[in-house]
């Protein structure tokens, strides 16, 4: 049981969520879209080993000997193979998206609370102290909002040393850049926060600054930061799938849907199933998220709520 | 009997939302004739703005009207929208609640003045500025043509609700609505305008429907006066009628339940000055300019030093002295109640105190020990000795925390008092307040104002504090609930003896709780002493201006107060 002397943000924001899910379907869709995939990502070994397959053995057998393209139609899907085969290699389709859906959420997931923790943590921080510290996170805010980072992640991904984990590595950069975003609107929400009288009530008891944000500021800014947070997650996950498509996000055999996209640009002639199926799954994960996302912030937003 | 110029007949107001259909106004029937001023009184919740909004239709699209609103032969609920537009603003004047929000910031008085006259008469700019400028002298406003040209920052509050009354009456409608006219403004001004509203009504011969809580300000301008509660007018007449003899149990209730200046000031001769102070008793004021010097008890639980507060002024630039060299105490047990009105800096000395503000200059001694001069732990812990109680409950409390945890938190800072169980402890301050234990899980959206204002009390006493600091804990809450909490809150100084420093612009309540009184103007202490004889003879012509503006809820007595005004006022 939680402590009853903290302030409890969890139940009205629990209320408004199942507020929405009753009354919005395309936010309801999302939801199920999203635990749909969640299960495919959690579930991948169990899902995988049902047709006895996994997404890293080459199955030349269930390739065409002439072409080298998947045997059979719609690029080979069958009972063994649900989503088909890769060219040239055989590899199964479903075990690759299933095993990429996994890296996906891996890294959009933690790329976010990289994002949060330091938009949440600088946002309230600079919106509640003000002054010097305010100016050198907002300049940074803009500067970083500025910051041609995509180029910038290429460049990183070519020099970093191989040591380095590619996940951690596109977790941390991916989060780095995803903050200023985060950090506006908690500092918009702070400075209105302070102007209200229980932050005065607080500070006039002799309330330090972390006593301030962890009790009266957090608590009543849970609401927007879950809402961006939710938005931002399918571009991150567009990022990682865009990085990897580039060559420079996550390295082979670790499957990944924007590099099996990648490739699956070269046959998108010969055999479109290749592109369809992890295509779908990228979007399918970023409209999920995207519709779930607006409708919280309708429902959490009272500028927006009906 | 002439046609009345407004009859509302039967009029029934609803508001329907997601299915659901919440009453507002029930069978309200109304009738006001050429040059009637009718107040309409009523708490929040009352229906009473509803049922004059609904007279222009100015309701969300969320409303369902019924019955019938007859004005000058016309049913107003029937009207097509063209012919609305030319009641509105035309024959109906409307006068809003804050002159601030009824102007637009960006064009300037003339410039708005002359929309209204043109809105509805065919005639040139000229003529329009003509007219304007006739206007702003009808309202009383001197220096037209600069008036003219000035945007509404550069006014105050006063002059800005002349401004707006004077656009209600651009095109001599025949009703004028006004919404609280005097409610955001401050006593001395609040007279101003009641006179000024009586003054028009003489003149242009025109009704006014007044929608107010103050039963002050019906006292001092209706003929006629009808009490709402809960979308239902409850009993109407005669306004003295009414207010000497009500006959319905809720009137009664909200006539007892106004705090009003009992007081009323003698002819006494002023004392002479001597080094530029005048005193008697116990009680000093300034003759020039400065403020009074205080001479502290040594066992005093707060005293404030020559204290400066100055807003800006970096730079180089001189800033602005929001409280200058004022010096005050607390002794224990006491209650000195602090009267100002806005820009006084009664809020900023408080603020100061309770330590969310630096002073420029000047000392605060709490407790025997100078905050000023205290850093970071020392200074954070000396704030348990101080509890304050803000003005607005709806925004001192945190939304998100339930009443247990609001309760607490001085709890969480500085320890329960004598090591308790703070949720023991939770309990007996509900108590103390007189709130039920039933409350401790509930969130503050859930209670009422007067029930938030407890929950705010009741975290003041946490501690046990040796001084409470009231920001005007009742400004914002209703008449009835008003009188409620301030019992509350004398029963518990006698219980609990701390002293407290109490922040007021109404003398009326001043004089219920305090021992002693001390009155800010425009940041200087002009006068204190015992709170008996300041209020009845007072040595400052500002406190003397004060207490005769001070509305009281007896229609002869107000209108005697009125001539006073009227001949002792240049």
């Amino acid at each position: 049981m939680s402590d009853p002397l903290r302030p409890n943000a969890v139940r009205p924001i629990r209320g408004a969520a199942l507020v929405v899910l009753r009354r919005d379907r395309w936010a309801l869709a999302g939801a199920l879209c999203i635990a749909l995939l969640a299960l495919l990502a959690v579930g991948a070994d169990v899902l995988t080993a049902i047709t006895g397959q996994d997404p890293y053995t080459y199955r030349i057998e269930a390739l065409d000997p002439a072409t080298g393209a998947p045997a059979g139609a719609l690029g080979g899907v069958s009972g063994t193979h649900w989503f088909g085969v890769e060219p040239l290699t055989g590899r199964d389709l479903f075990a690759i998206v299933a095993h990429g859906a996994r890296t996906s959420f891996l890294i959009g997931l933690a790329a976010t609370a990289v994002s949060v923790l330091l938009g949440v943590v600088l946002g309230a921080a600079a919106g509640y102290l003000g002054g010097a510290l305010d100016r050198l996170v907002t300049w940074t805010a803009d500067v970083l909002l500025g910051f041609p980072y995509l180029v910038f992640m290429i460049a990183l991904g070519a020099v970093a040393p191989a040591e380095v984990p590619r996940p951690l590595l596109l977790i941390v950069v991916i989060g780095f850049f995803g903050w200023p975003s985060m950090a506006r609107i908690v500092r918009a929400q702070t400075l209105t926060l302070r102007a209200r009288g229980f932050v005065s009530a607080a500070r006039s008891l002799g309330a330090g600054p972390v006593h301030v944000f962890r009790h009266e500021l957090l608590p009543n800014l849970w609401g927007p930061i879950i809402v961006v947070a939710t938005l931002s997650i399918p571009g991150k996950i567009g990022l990682e799938a865009a990085l990897s498509f580039l060559g420079v996000g996550i390295p082979p055999p670790t499957p990944s849907w924007g590099r099996t996209i990648s490739s699956a640009i070269d046959w998108v002639g010969t055999d479109p199933m290749f592109l369809v199926f992890p295509g779908a799954a990228l979007f399918l994960a970023t409209w999920a998220f995207n519709v779930l996302g607006d409708g919280l912030r309708d429902a959490l937003d009272p500028r927006t709520a009906r | 009997m002439t046609a009345p110029l407004l009859a509302l007949e039967d009029v029934s107001v609803d508001f329907v939302s997601g299915g659901v259909t919440h009453p507002a106004v029930r069978d309200v029937s109304l009738s006001l004739t050429a040059g009637e001023v009718l107040a309409v009184v009523g708490e929040s919740g009352s229906g009473k703005t509803v049922t004059a909004m609904s007279l222009l239709r100015l309701l969300p699209a969320t409303a369902r009207l019924s019955g019938r609103a007859v004005f000058e032969g016309r049913d107003l609920y029937a009207m097509g929208t063209a012919e609305l537009r030319a009641v509105r603003g035309g024959r109906i004047g409307m006068v809003f609640q804050e002159p601030m929000s009824a102007l637009n910031p960006v064009f300037t008085i003339g410039a708005q003045l002359v929309e209204a006259v043109r809105a509805h008469r065919p005639v040139t700019r000229r003529q329009a500025r003509d007219r304007a400028a006739e206007l702003l002298r009808l309202v009383g406003l001197p220096d037209q043509e600069r008036r003219l040209r000035a945007y509404p920052h550069e006014l105050s509050g006063g002059q800005l609700q002349r401004v707006v009354i004077a656009m209600a009456v651009a095109c001599e409608p025949a009703l004028l609505v006004a919404d609280e006219p005097t409610t955001a403004l401050d006593v001395t001004v609040q007279a101003e305008i009641i006179e000024l509203l009586r003054d028009l009504r003489d003149r242009l011969d025109v009704a006014i429907l007044l929608i107010t809580h103050d039963m002050g300000v019906v006292a001092g301008l209706a003929d006629r006066v009808a009490v709402m509660r809960e979308g239902r007018v409850v009993e109407q007449g005669e306004v003295v009628e009414v207010l000497r003899r009500p006959r319905h149990a809720y009137t009664r209730q909200l006539l007892d339940a106004v705090v009003s200046l009992t007081a009323s000031p003698e002819a006494v001769a002023v004392p002479d000055a001597r080094d530029g102070l005048v005193s008697r008793g116990g009680q000093v004021a300034v003759a020039g300019s400065g403020s009074v010097p205080d001479d502290p008890a040594a066992d005093a639980v707060l005293v404030v030093d020559g204290l400066t507060v100055v807003y800006g002024g970096r730079f180089g630039l001189s800033g602005t002295r929001a409280v200058d060299g004022v010096s005050v105490h607390v002794r224990p047990g006491e209650v000195l109640g602090l009267v100002g009105e806005s820009g006084s800096g009664k809020s900023t000395l408080a603020s100061v105190v309770v330590g969310l503000r630096s002073p420029t200059r000047g000392t605060v001694t709490l407790a025997g020990r100078d905050i000023t001069a205290l850093r970071g732990r020392e200074r954070r812990t000396l704030r348990g000795v101080v509890g304050t109680v803000f003005q607005d409950p709806a925004s001192s409390l945190n939304p998100r925390a339930t009443i247990a945890r609001t309760i607490a938190e001085p709890m969480l800072l500085h320890g329960a008092p004598g090591g308790v169980d703070p949720a023991t402890r939770v309990d007996e301050l509900l108590d103390l307040v007189g709130l039920s234990p039933a409350l401790r899980e509930r969130y503050p959206h859930e209670l009422s104002g007067g029930q938030r204002q407890r929950v705010g009390i009741a975290r003041a006493l946490a501690l046990d504090p040796a001084l409470l600091v009231a920001d005007e804990p009742t400004s914002a809450l209703d008449v009835s609930v008003q009188a409620r909490i301030l019992d509350l809150f004398r029963s518990l100084q006698e219980r609990l003896g701390f002293a407290c420093l109490f922040i007021s612009h109404d003398l009326g309540v001043v004089e219920r709780l305090a021992h002693r009184v001390a009155v800010l103007r425009d940041g200087r202490l002009v006068e204190q002493g015992p709170t008996a004889d300041v209020l009845t003879r007072p040595l400052h012509p500002y406190t003397t201006e004060l207490i005769t503006a001070a509305p009281v809820a007896d229609p002869d007595l107000q209108r005697e107060r009125h001539v006073r005004r009227r001949t002792t006022t240049p």
